[in-house]
């Protein structure tokens, strides 16, 4: 891997959000109530990992009983299998940081969360997930079947922990295959492994599809707004689309192009000049193509359509892509999408792309 | 023939396919299974950023009687036609005390990561509330009930529903694939392809009875 993408992933690992913590005022049974817990809580781990640190402000606290643990935003219930950092970037059109969330320790909502008994039902769902992108890449999830028990443990371990250097390690022993990014194959010189990919090559030596795992979680408001924090709150879940469907694209031999590298607080900014790249936007386009595209238009280049030409009347007929959240980066559309995949994938392989869409005018 | 490629050689279909497969089921299936509630085709409608073939076939409100007492062996194993006439002959005013009707949802949903359907299914009482997976069990098959034991892997598992947001039970669907396609070279003489009309019920007739629901065999001409 080139340095810089090496470090995009550390970033993305270290990533973190400082929360603070306030237990539910049914469940304080202390006087005066206890102040609320902080929290540095890793972008890519999960909520309920996080309840040793947090219990031990509140037990003092706790009527007596038995605890099943779940946490709201304001009244939403979180769901508790999707990463942190990504439920951030959901709920959150206006990051608040501390990100003020509240604890519970009775009275889960079984009807509407999938039960958590601790640890054990996070890993389950983190392997699961590991086994579908798998899938996704390979045609199969025979690598994470043949892994070692031992190394599946060592492998969750390290997604616990944070700790990047010893997932960096076992993550050969994953034996996913590679998605093949144009930039570290241009970068790396004659590698063998850069031919290979989650693509089928056929005879003619011509690249055919690639499908990558992407779990899209899309927002949608009626109307437009000027600033993030006019966006209005979220009540339920049902108000999110949930698409957890692979990306399929063409890849094509034989593009040309230069890089340009601008450092730009976190993240760099690729652009190429020659040949065509499928990009984020057409990755999320390919996603949802009856709201973004209108349907009437013919598929063509796709820099001449988006025009903001005010006569054009399709335009507003249109949905409009508002804002677009990758490990808490506002992302430019542009970006290859090979590279987005390649550096800011979750330890298990998948894309989460937060995305807030303005509905079509009808 | 397939038509247009929607029935892959591995046994995986397509979105299309599936669209096409799941109709064709719903259709055979009502005409094949007249004593027996019919599956409709749920339009995510209210999802204006999906497809529009994105959809679900959906049957509910399917009923089994449970006995508190013993397991799923001698009483309701499942849906088949004779017990259908069992239950119209009961009263449901004088139920006995130690029966207890237990209403069960299916929803065949379409994986677009693993390119094959997979089954999800919830089960509640007459007040709504939910039941346990091991309250399920005893309403499965016994047969199902030994699978779920000695798999390596959990046969079925609770997981939120793709689109209601809320608890349900799945299938696993690791493997299913393979098993298609054993069908399709099984039934097919010529080599053909397996038609994609056929695809669901080739599929529901497996799958369908680890939940205790028969696929008439006419429904698989």
């Amino acid at each position: 891997m080139a340095a810089n993408e090496e470090e995009a992933v550390k970033y993305v690992w270290e990533g973190a959000i400082p929360l603070q913590i306030h237990l539910h005022k049914s469940e304080v049974a202390s006087h005066p109530p206890p102040p609320p817990a902080l929290v540095l809580a890793p972008r890519i781990g999960y909520l309920p990992l996080l309840v040793h640190l947090i219990k031990p402000y509140f037990k003092d606290s706790l009527p007596p009983g038995e605890d099943s643990i779940w946490f709201d935003y304001k009244g939403l219930p979180l769901k508790w299998y999707i990463p942190t950092g990504v439920l951030f970037d959901l709920l959150c059109a206006e990051p608040e940081r501390p990100w003020n969330l509240t604890i519970h320790f009775r009275g889960y909502p079984s009807n509407v969360l999938i039960p958590c008994e601790g640890e054990d039902s996070i890993k389950w769902n983190f392997v699961n997930s590991l086994k579908e992108a798998a899938y996704i890449i390979n045609g199969n999830c025979k690598n994470v079947m043949n892994m070692s028990q031992s190394d599946q443990e060592d492998l969750w371990t390290s997604v616990m922990n944070g700790d990047l250097d010893a997932y960096t390690r076992l993550s050969p022993k994953i034996k996913m295959e590679n998605i093949e990014d144009e930039f570290s194959r241009k970068a790396s010189v004659s590698s063998p492994q850069s031919r290979q990919g989650g693509t089928e090559i056929d005879v003619a030596g011509q690249v055919k599809t690639a499908r990558v795992p992407v779990r899209l979680y899309v927002r949608s408001v009626s109307k437009d707004f000027e600033n993030l924090e006019d966006v209005p709150e979220m009540d339920t879940w049902d108000e999110i689309s949930y698409l957890n469907r692979p990306v399929e694209f063409l890849r094509k031999e034989g593009s040309n192009f230069i890089i340009l590298k601008m450092r730009c607080t976190v993240l760099m900014i690729f652009t190429w000049l020659y040949g065509k790249c499928f990009t984020l936007r057409d990755a999320i386009e390919s996603l949802l193509p009856e709201y973004i595209r209108d349907r009437a238009q013919t598929s063509g280049e796709e820099g001449e359509q988006r025009t903001t030409d005010a006569s054009d009347v399709s335009q507003e007929t249109r949905g409009e892509l508002k804002l677009v959240r990758i490990q808490g980066i506002e992302m430019k559309l542009e970006i290859p999408f090979s590279w987005v995949v390649n550096n800011l994938m979750n330890p298990e392989f998948y894309l989460h792309v937060s995305v807030l869409v303005k509905e079509p005018q009808r | 023939m397939d038509s247009a490629g929607e029935v892959l050689n591995d046994g995986k279909i397509t979105l299309e396919g599936f669209t096409v497969a799941a109709r064709a089921f719903a259709d055979k299936w009502k005409r094949h299974n007249l004593s027996f509630p019919s599956w409709s085709w749920v339009p995510l409608i209210n999802r204006t950023l999906l497809k529009k073939e994105e959809c679900y076939l959906s049957l509910e409100k399917i009923i089994i009687l449970s006995s508190l007492e013993g397991s799923a062996e001698e009483e309701s194993l499942g849906v088949t036609a004779d017990w259908w006439e069992k239950e119209e002959s009961i009263d449901h005013t004088v139920l006995n005390v130690e029966d207890e009707a237990h209403y069960y949802d299916y929803h065949i949903v379409y994986s677009a990561s693993y390119m094959v359907p997979m089954l999800y299914f919830r089960g509640y009482s007459s007040d709504g509330k939910p039941l346990s997976l091991d309250v399920i069990k005893r309403d499965l098959p016994s047969s199902s009930v030994s699978l779920l034991l000695e798999s390596k892997w959990t046969f079925i598992t609770q997981e939120e529903h793709p689109y209601l947001n809320r608890p349900w039970f799945k299938l696993h669907p690791c493997g299913t694939e393979e098993w298609i396609k054993l069908l399709s070279e099984s039934s097919s003489s010529d080599g053909c392809q397996m038609p994609v009309e056929l695809y669901l019920v080739s599929w529901f007739s497996v799958v369908g009875q680890v939940v205790g629901l028969r696929t008439p065999l006419e429904m698989l001409i």
